[in-house]
This record gives C-alpha cells, sequence and structure tokens, in this order.
C-alpha cells in the first residue's frame, strides 16, 4: 500500500478508526475471464462513520474494486486471485453477495440499474428482501426513505423505468437503504446527472453519513465533488493505488489539482506526464 | 337464433376450453423465460413426465423396475398398493420440485452468463434426457390417467342451452373442469406475481440480474422457484391432456402448441400468454368451423401456425410482449 502524502489530522473524526477499519482490503489482485488482470494490489482501508472516496479515472479499476468487496464479481467471470478482503475481521471476498447484505455491505451499482418494470416502491422493497423484520418496521423504514427522498414518494407508483435518471440514483440508494446497511458502496452517483442534482444528491449521502450513521466507500470519477464530501480519498490508476490522505489534503495538493481537478495554468495533462508523475513520487516514497 | 349462429357459439365455447389449456403450457415457458432468459425446450417433455409420474405413483409402479429387473434378475413391477389421486399430486409435485433442484444444481447454475442460445441448447438435451427418463423409471407403454376428473357431456348446459334456444350445446365436463382449474392457476401464479415478496424477486430478477444480486437476491433460489413453478404449471397441463388422450409421447407435443400462443401473447408477459391461449383456441375452432370447409378442412393443423407467422411479420414483440423502456 503507498503511503498516505501525510499523518490524518486530528480534528478529522471518522479517520480515528483507520487503525481498526470497518473494511479492509489489503492487496487485491482481480482478474477477469481467467487472463484479464484488472487490479494489481489494491489496498485500502474504510474506517467506520466515515465517507471513503475512491477517484481515478475511466478504467482505472474503481468498479472492479467495489465489486470484489460486495462478490459482485462472480457473476462478471472475475476472481479474486491475490490478497483479501476483509469486513470486521472476517474473510469476504468468497462469500456469495446475498451474504454481504446480511453483514451490513449493499452495493449501489454504476448506472442506478433500478428494477425497470417494478413501481419505485416496489424497488424499494426489493431491499428489504433479506431481512426477517417485521411489516411495522419495514414501512417505517419506508417512510424513512421517503423522508429523506420525497421525491420518491411524490413517484412511488411511477415504473422506475419512466423515472428521471436522478430519481432512479435516489431510488437505488433508497433501495439500498432498505436493507438496513452499515456500509454502502456507492459507484458513480454523479453520472449523467447535472451538478445541482449531483450536489442534492451527495448532500442526502452527506446526511446519511451523519444522521444514520451510515458507512460510504465512493467511487467518483468526479475528483472536485467527492473530495468535498469525503473525509479520505484513494486514488487508483490502472489497477493501482498511486495516493491516498485526507481529502482536505489531496484537495490542497498540487499533482491532484493538476491532474484530477484541473487547476493547472496548462490545463489537464495527458496520461503520459501522470506516469512520469507516478514514477517521481517512487522516488519520493 | 339462427342455427349458424347457435353452431358459432357452441364453437367458440368448446374454443374457449381448448385455449384455456394452450395458455397453460404457454404459461410455462413465460415463467422460466421471463426470470432466467432461457427458452425452455423441455416444457412439454416435463408435461409428460408429470404426467407419467403421476400415473406411476397413483398405481404404485415401482420406477425404473425393468432397469432393476435386468440387474437383479428380479420380478417387480408393482408394490401392490394404489396411492390416492391427491397424495399422488401432492407427491408428484414433490418430484417436481426435485427435478427443478436438479436441473439447477447440475446443469443451469454451471452456464451462469453463457448465450441464450447455449442454455437453449442445454435444454433441449434435458428434453432428450427427462424423455428417456420417463421411460425408464415408469415404461413407455400408453398410460390412462384417470384423477376422478367428470368426463363426458355436461348434461346441464345441453339441457338449459335446448330450453333456450331449442338447440342444446355440447360441452364436455373435462374441457370444463380444466379450464376452471387452469383459470384459479393462472390467477394464483399472477398473484402470487404480484403481491409476494418472492414474486417480487422474482420480477426484479427478471429485470435486472446484477442488481438483483446486489440487493441480496439469490439467483440460485428464484431460479429453482421458476423451474418449480414451471414443473408445478407442466403437471397441471399434463394431468388434463393425459386425463384426455392418455399419458404419451404425443403429450409432449403440446409444447409445439404453445408456441405460436407465445408469438401472439409476447414471450415475457403472462396476461399475453392467457390471451395468446384463448385467441388460438377459439380462433382455430371458430376458422375450422367457417373457413374450413371451403378449403377442404383439417385447418386446425396449421391455423395457429400462420397465425403466428403474421404476427412474426407484423408486430414481433406479440400483443403484450414488454416495451422495452428506453429512457435514461
Ligand atoms: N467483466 C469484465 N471483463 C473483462 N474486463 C473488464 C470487465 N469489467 C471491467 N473490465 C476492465 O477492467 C478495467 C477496469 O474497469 P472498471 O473497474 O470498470 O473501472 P472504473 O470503474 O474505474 O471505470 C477496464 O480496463 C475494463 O475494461
Ligand atoms: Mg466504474
Amino acid at each position: 500500500m503507498s503511503q498516505p502524502l501525510t499523518q490524518a489530522r486530528s480534528d478529522a473524526a471518522p479517520l480515528a478508526g483507520m487503525d481498526d477499519p470497518l473494511l479492509d482490503v489489503s492487496n487485491i489482485e482481480v482478474i477477469y475471464n481467467h487472463v484479464i488482470l484488472v487490479l494489481k494490489g489494491v489496498s485500502l482501508k474504510v474506517p467506520k462513520g466515515g465517507i471513503t472516496a475512491l477517484l481515478g479515472g475511466n478504467g482505472a479499476g474503481k468498479t472492479t474494486t467495489l465489486k470484489a468487496i460486495s462478490a459482485l464479481l462472480h457473476s462478471e467471470r472475475g476472481e479474486v486471485t491475490k490478497g483479501r478482503v476483509s469486513y470486521r475481521g472476517e474473510t469476504v471476498h468468497n462469500s456469495d453477495p446475498a451474504d454481504l447484505v446480511r453483514k451490513g455491505v449493499i452495493q449501489v451499482m454504476e448506472g442506478r440499474h433500478c428494477f425497470e418494470h417494478l413501481t419505485v416502491e416496489e424497488n424499494l422493497l426489493t431491499g428489504f428482501y433479506t431481512r426477517k423484520a417485521s411489516k411495522a418496521e419495514m414501512n417505517a423504514d419506508l417512510e424513512k426513505v421517503y423522508s429523506y427522498f420525497p421525491r420518491l414518494k411524490e413517484r412511488r407508483k411511477s415504473q422506475a423505468g419512466y423515472t428521471s435518471g436522478g430519481e432512479q440514483q435516489m431510488c437505488a440508494i433508497g433501495r439500498a437503504m432498505m436493507a438496513k446497511p452499515e456500509t454502502i458502496l456507492l459507484d458513480e452517483p454523479s453520472m449523467g446527472l447535472a451538478p445541482q442534482l449531483v450536489e442534492e444528491i451527495f448532500g442526502i449521502v452527506k446526511e446519511l453519513n451523519e444522521r444514520e450513521g451510515v458507512t460510504f466507500l465512493l467511487a467518483e470519477q468526479n475528483t472536485n465533488v467527492a473530495l468535498r464530501f469525503a473525509h479520505y480519498g484513494y486514488i487508483l490508476e490502472s489497477g493501482r493505488v498511486v495516493m491516498d490522505g485526507p481529502a482536505a489534503e489531496l484537495r490542497e495538493n498540487p499533482d491532484v489539482k493538476e491532474f484530477y481537478l484541473g487547476m493547472s495554468d496548462e490545463g489537464r495533462k495527458s496520461f503520459r506526464d501522470v506516469r512520469s508523475y507516478r514514477r517521481r513520487k517512487r522516488w519520493l516514497s | 337464433m339462427p342455427d349458424q349462429v347457435l353452431f358459432a357459439m357452441e364453437v367458440t365455447l368448446n374454443g374457449l376450453m381448448a385455449g384455456v389449456l394452450y395458455s397453460l403450457v404457454a404459461l410455462g415457458f413465460v415463467l422460466i423465460f421471463k426470470a432466467s432468459g432461457i427458452f425452455n425446450y423441455a416444457q412439454g417433455v416435463m408435461a409428460l413426465f408429470a404426467a407419467a409420474t403421476l400415473v406411476g405413483i397413483m398405481d404404485g409402479q415401482v420406477p425404473f423396475s425393468h432397469l432393476i429387473n435386468a440387474i437383479f434378475g428380479t420380478d417387480l413391477h408393482h408394490f401392490g398398493w394404489h396411492v390416492p389421486a391427491l397424495l399422488a399430486i401432492v407427491l408428484t409435485v414433490g418430484v417436481m420440485i426435485v427435478l427443478a433442484w436438479l436441473v439447477q444444481k447440475l446443469v443451469m447454475r454451471h452456464l451462469v452468463n453463457q448465450e441464450p442460445i447455449i442454455l437453449f441448447m442445454a435444454t433441449i438435451g434435458l428434453a432428450y434426457f427427462l424423455e428417456g427418463l420417463s421411460d425408464l423409471m415408469w415404461g413407455s407403454s400408453i398410460k390412462t390417467l384417470d384423477v376422478g376428473l367428470p368426463q363426458g357431456i355436461n348434461d346441464t348446459i345441453d339441457r338449459v342451452t335446448f330450453d333456450a334456444f331449442g338447440y342444446g350445446f355440447f360441452i364436455d365436463n373435462l374441457d370444463i373442469v380444466a379450464a376452471i382449474i387452469a383459470a384459479l392457476l393462472v390467477i394464483a401464479l399472477m398473484a402470487f406475481n404480484q403481491y409476494t415478496k418472492e414474486g417480487r424477486a422474482l420480477r426484479a430478477v427478471a429485470d435486472d440480474h446484477q442488481a438483483a444480486l446486489s440487493v441480496g437476491i439469490s439467483l440460485n433460489f428464484i431460479w429453482v422457484l421458476v423451474w418449480s413453478l414451471a414443473g408445478f404449471v407442466a403437471l397441471v397441463a399434463g394431468m388434463m391432456w393425459g386425463a384426455k388422450s392418455g399419458v404419451q409421447f404425443s403429450l409432449s407435443l403440446i409444447a409445439l402448441k404453445a408456441l405460436p400462443v407465445l408469438m401472439l401473447g409476447g414471450f415475457t408477459s403472462i396476461p399475453g400468454a392467457i390471451v395468446g391461449g384463448l385467441i388460438i383456441g377459439v380462433g382455430e375452432k371458430l376458422f375450422e368451423f367457417l373457413i374450413g370447409p371451403m378449403v377442404g378442412g383439417a385447418t386446425e393443423n396449421w391455423f395457429a401456425y400462420v397465425l403466428a407467422l403474421l404476427f412474426l411479420v407484423f408486430r414481433p414483440q406479440g400483443l403484450f410482449g414488454e416495451k422495452i423502456i428506453e429512457r435514461v
């Protein structure tokens, strides 16, 4: 694992749990179809109660990392061939997704993946599938989801396939909430949404984190927004973590500014430069 | 009322009765296709297998008796008891559930994520396997199935219609019972699909496997469930057809009649399977009655397929095929 750029600051409360993380991904390698090596030793820690961002461009391996954690890789013929994913100290990368949902880890997939022909409310109810709770509890949880997403309540009887992109994203997050998860793996919630909606959705993620105590591991290409809401960030490139640190520091880091926030004078640099940066960083560390 | 109209009414009624059975067979296909994208070629053979198993259990036949006798030199054929119809039906349902579980465990589970054509081929293999298994377990002779369903012309309908129109309708009791049972089964399946947690999970899987997995729905369980339901539907269909015309190989060909029904109704729609079955049932009987004499009869053999062909050309998604929602 690459070294944090600096020590975690003491005022960032959720970072205190880094020594005893809820979720610990340690040096995993993932291969698709027995031949395509995608993750080449990724390590990251997700402390309880925090929002951890997993950043990186298209194809960096963010989705693959999340799926390795949620055990959704098997159904895509992907396999964790090295390393270990542990949740609360238990090895989980060989279990099945339903087990993980019962343990409290649920993934909201990239591209929302609502059940198109089910109504919004039925979509939410599918999130309740693994739970053994009473009907009264189910309705109470449904109301809670509606209190975070009033828009879903208005559209509860509509087929999810006919709702807008933002509503579908809310539906997918709400559906995950119905499983009463401890940790949500949220894959690219901002994808294809207008900036205003992105703000709204990240705002709700923050609220869920603060008020319901849900831990988030958030994969994003939108570095700017993600680093504003997250506590800690990892930057992934071609299947490797190349940098990590508290979000506030990543935001101020000149390299991140240059390569991911597009704030350099010369504009965004090419991949070549990123590579030379990486070489430079390896020399330094 | 003129005779022609009365005849046509009687023919329509008979067509409806036959149509309900077509719907039932088609429903077996739709259930599996919707949830797993598998076109189950073995559906007809499953009906045959279910009916043969039902007869075998009722008659107290020793399963695999030929095999056992050949290996051990014994002369076993019957246990010497008779099992009441209702109990035998329950046992057969059990056999169909075990079969569903085995199909999932031994075949389909290993083919997850394969092309639809590969899954289809697997079901062709399954069809031949089941056909052989059915012969091996229960013998290949033609069996009569008598689960105590009423047979013969319904006198009440005959009398009532005679009093009303001066012409008594000939409707077979078995058809009436079959139609009622099939209708109840269809209603029960739709209610299950719409209002239970498992039904909702089933529709979720049909919409998006990956997303269903992500919320913790077990695909294995859902697939065993749909194969069991399809097995149950096959049993009911096999029972009706078996009671009507004996349990024999030709029973497995009822699946062929389901194809035009599916093309009409759409492969993914339960209401489509029902309406499609009724249209084909009524259509082929009325066509035979009205047009048949002009073209030398025997139109029932091809009417359904020609109708299906027309649908393929002009409305390939069928009457009720689910619209593909295209919106991001
Ligand atoms: N099912 C798959 N089979 C083979 N290769 C895959 C599969 N899914 C993703 N990949 C490859 O893995 C790499 C990382 O993809 P992904 O994890 O989706 O990245 P990200 O989410 O960061 O955009 C890409 O090069 C992609 O082509
Ligand atoms: Mg991705």
